[in-house]
């Protein structure tokens, strides 16, 4: 117990701080809070377990956010199937087109050394393969687009629950990881952070302007639901009910029958929003509790104190045996899966994908302050920054302006240098994450909750 | 007559325009790859610097404007420059002493220096935005164009113009003096020597003399210049918008890892080799083979290798082949 008195005392204050949100603002926005920290929680874990257990840096974590959100919308949007009509078999054309492309290239490489009419073998494949590419898929791509542009456009999912799309989800950024991981995993650190900051961006330009596979920049809205919706739950009898038990001493107080029916009908509402959102809490919870298992397990296993090994000596770890290069490998594409898993979940809760959202700002950068705020290579250090850093990312800006308020109010309100720092006031919160990563970097550099290796 | 009306018009859509961007790149790209060679660490805060001295330059520029101050035909940002040159070089001297001396003297891993440099993007993109907003900005005056479509026509009596812009002028001609003085003090004089010395091999300076601070000072000294410049110039050119110039690190990097990291002369070049792919490979070359082919054999589609949207992929997958087949880039880094 005492043991994990800074984890206990940590997360008490954390949640006391979400509590005291949805005392002071409101419970539906306490809520929403939770919600974007524990899928924070989940991307920071994603991103601690490179980093943290073994040192790989990863600027990529927006492209497989993406990659996440993209599964989303291909497992739960139902297929259109006038698109898969028109454009469908040219698109499998080239699906196995890319295939045999990639095998025959694998089979050159294999089969052949290394020579000067190798390389030219395999530029000719790709130059060919390319144009072939672009050949079949062309008039497919506009014909799958022109199926009713406003509405559709792309080729839909398969249709089926949106949960599924959080392990889907995972597949696809643990792929994506899987390549980037055989091209960059062999350059250095910095070169590594580079890119795979850029791939990430080649990544979400594929995604915005491929228009056939998730209708890009055009948005993708109304995606299903794990959850009930709120009209749904305002017209059941038990949820009624059920609100008006919880206030029963506010209802009571009114006496006249109209306006009572009057209040219920508020409550029910604002109540409806925060059931919604309790439920995203609790499944977002069931994840972060499963991961937090897995990821504590794997530290302490064996195969973790192996990971710490390569981290801190990889020349030593080579030395004993260990496959530096395969465990790099398999641990770029774990957290990166789990950054995915992450990129879904975030879609369902906000019911659409904007691919036009990504910036490398919110995440990428964004999550790194996380985890180095939080405490690398501690799974729990991670989570409370995850939960830390978006706290106060979305909390900067009240805190902002009660700070210029406090500091102005020697001068008047029409005053153009308080009205300048009002209208700017958005911008605070990158002011906070600078100085807040700064100071913690320099004064406390493992974190909030460092590492702790268990010696037995 | 043709063939002259295809060569004009790449001119005029093709290389034009990339040899202006492309200066605006390598101008960031030398500064990435000093910081890189000399305190050798990525400096992810290049965009945001260049638009820290880019708001300095607007700002003075409009104080400029409003006392009544010009430069005639020339934009008067020229005027301004100067001085956001000087308050970005108090800036990164102060960043330096506040931030980056500590990890230095603690001999933190390059990687840490990475982070603390993510942490100073943020502070300086705050302070950028909280000075001057996230708003497009235009603040270029005099003469804009200096060759008229319409007037090369004439003089000419090609059916194609080319149009040339005095910005893109302005940023070849800065970009030239400011790269040759560059690369004379990296090459000629003591100082630049040792600046060198101390990235080829750090111990070994030490040991002869080199004073690390100066070095250190010097370095910073010089990527403000060079970012507020380059950052001032692509404003013009373009407009000036926080956001875009954020988003510009990116190619700047990719410049600097294609023209070999550490590198200043190959990041130099790298900044043209991103700014000419880009724009090559995403233009339609339909007209120019209209003017080239007999007309049977006209093409029927744009010849688009790829769409414009892909312009900033096509740099960072040529930085993808470039870290495959050679780590070191074109022109092998870490020579300084």
């Amino acid at each position: 117990m005492r043991k994990n008195l800074d984890i206990i005392s940590a997360y008490s204050i954390m949640l006391g701080l979400i509590i005291l949100v949805g005392f002071l603002q409101s419970w539906s926005m306490a809520l929403s809070i939770l919600c974007l920290c524990l899928i924070s929680a989940v991307m920071t874990m994603g991103a601690n377990i490179q980093w943290g257990y073994a040192g790989l840096i990863n600027f990529g974590i927006m492209g497989y956010t993406a990659l996440g959100g993209l599964a989303a919308v291909l497992v739960s949007v139902p297929p259109v199937r006038e698109a898969w009509q028109v454009g469908g078999f040219n698109m499998i054309l080239c699906a196995f087109l890319i295939a045999f492309m990639v095998f025959s290239i694998r089979f050159i490489m294999k089969k052949y050394n290394q020579s000067k009419k190798r390389s030219y073998g395999i530029a000719a494949i790709i130059i060919v393969g390319l144009i072939l590419l672009r050949l079949i898929s062309a008039p497919a791509i506009e014909s799958i687009e022109s199926v009713s542009p406003a509405t559709t456009g792309f080729l839909g999912g398969m249709g089926l629950p949106i949960l599924f799309s959080w392990i889907v989800g995972a597949f696809f950024a643990g792929a994506l990881a899987y390549i980037i991981g055989k091209i960059a995993l062999g350059l250095r650190a910095d070169y590594l952070a580079i890119a795979t900051l850029l791939i990430s961006e080649i990544v979400i330009s594929v995604i915005k302007h491929e228009d056939w596979l998730a209708r890009g920049v055009k948005n993708v809205i109304g995606l299903k639901r794990p959850v009930p919706y709120e009209v749904d739950l305002q017209s059941k009898e038990w949820f009624i009910n059920l609100v008006e038990k919880f206030n029963q001493g506010t209802l009571n107080l009114i006496t006249n029958t109209l306006e009572r029916q009057e209040a219920l009908k508020q409550l029910i509402i604002e109540s409806s929003t925060v059931f919604v959102k309790l439920c995203f809490a609790g499944l977002f919870t069931i994840v972060v509790i499963i991961l937090l298992i897995i990821t504590q397990k794997a530290l302490y296993s064996p195969w973790g104190r192996m990971m710490r090994a390569i981290r801190d000596n990889e020349e030593a770890a080579n030395a004993m045996g260990k496959n530096v290069v395969k465990q790099h490998l398999l641990i770029f594409v774990l957290g990166s899966a789990i950054v995915g898993i992450a990129g879904a979940m975030m879609v369902t809760y906000d019911g659409l994908f904007t691919p036009g959202s990504y910036r490398p700002m919110r995440y990428t950068f964004l999550i790194w302050v996380m985890v180095i705020v939080g405490g690398s290579g501690n799974n729990f250090g991670a989570i409370l920054g995850g939960f830390a850093v978006w706290f106060l990312w979305v909390e900067a800006a009240p805190i902002a302006l009660f700070l210029i308020n406090f500091f102005t109010s020697g001068l008047e309100e029409t005053n153009a240098f308080r009205v300048h720092l009002v209208n700017s006031i958005p911008y605070f919160r990158f002011l906070m994450m600078g100085i807040g990563l700064l100071l913690i970097m320099r004064y406390r550099p493992k974190g909030i909750l460092p590492e702790k290796i268990k010696h037995i | 007559m043709d063939s002259l009306n295809a060569i004009v018009l790449l001119l005029n859509y093709l290389f034009v325009p990339a040899l202006s961007y492309g200066s605006q790149l390598a101008l960031g790209a030398i500064f990435v790859s000093l910081i890189y060679g000399i305190l050798r660490f990525a400096y992810f805060t290049a965009g945001d610097l260049m638009s820290f001295g880019t708001m300095f330059t607007i700002l003075f520029t409009w104080y400029f404007q409003s006392i009544g101050i010009n430069l005639g035909f020339l934009p008067t940002a020229l005027l301004a420059m100067p001085f956001g040159i000087i308050i970005t070089i108090l800036y990164v001297l102060a960043k330096d002493k506040l931030v980056f001396s500590y990890y230095r003297t603690q001999k933190s891993p390059p990687v840490m220096l990475a982070m603390v440099s993510i942490g100073t993007m943020f502070v300086t993109q705050a302070i950028v935005r909280i000075i001057i907003g996230p708003f497009d900005r235009r603040f270029f005056d005099g003469e804009k164009f200096i060759l008229k479509a319409n007037e090369f026509k004439e003089m000419t009596g090609l059916n194609e113009g080319l149009t040339i812009k005095s910005t893109q002028v302005i940023t070849l001609v800065v970009t030239v003096v400011v790269v040759s003085i560059l690369f004379w003090f990296l090459n000629r004089t003591k100082t630049g020597k040792s600046m060198r010395a101390y990235s080829d091999n750090e111990d070994l300076a030490l040991l002869s003399g080199i004073d690390p601070k100066k070095v250190v000072m010097i370095t910073w000294v010089i990527a403000a210049i060079l970012a507020t410049i380059g950052g001032a110039l692509y404003g013009l050119d373009k407009s000036f918008k926080p956001f875009t110039y954020f988003n510009n690190m990116l190619p700047i990097f990719a410049a600097a890892i294609v023209g070999g990291i550490g590198n200043p002369f190959g990041a130099f070049l790298g900044g043209y080799v991103i700014a000419f792919s880009e724009i090559l490979l995403t233009y339609a070359y339909k007209k120019f083979f209209v003017y080239l082919l007999p007309e049977s054999l006209e093409p029927d589609g744009l010849l688009q290798l790829l769409s414009t949207d892909y312009k900033f992929a096509v740099s960072f997958s040529i930085l993808v082949v470039v870290l495959l087949f050679r780590p070191s880039g074109i022109f092998k880094g870490k020579v300084l």
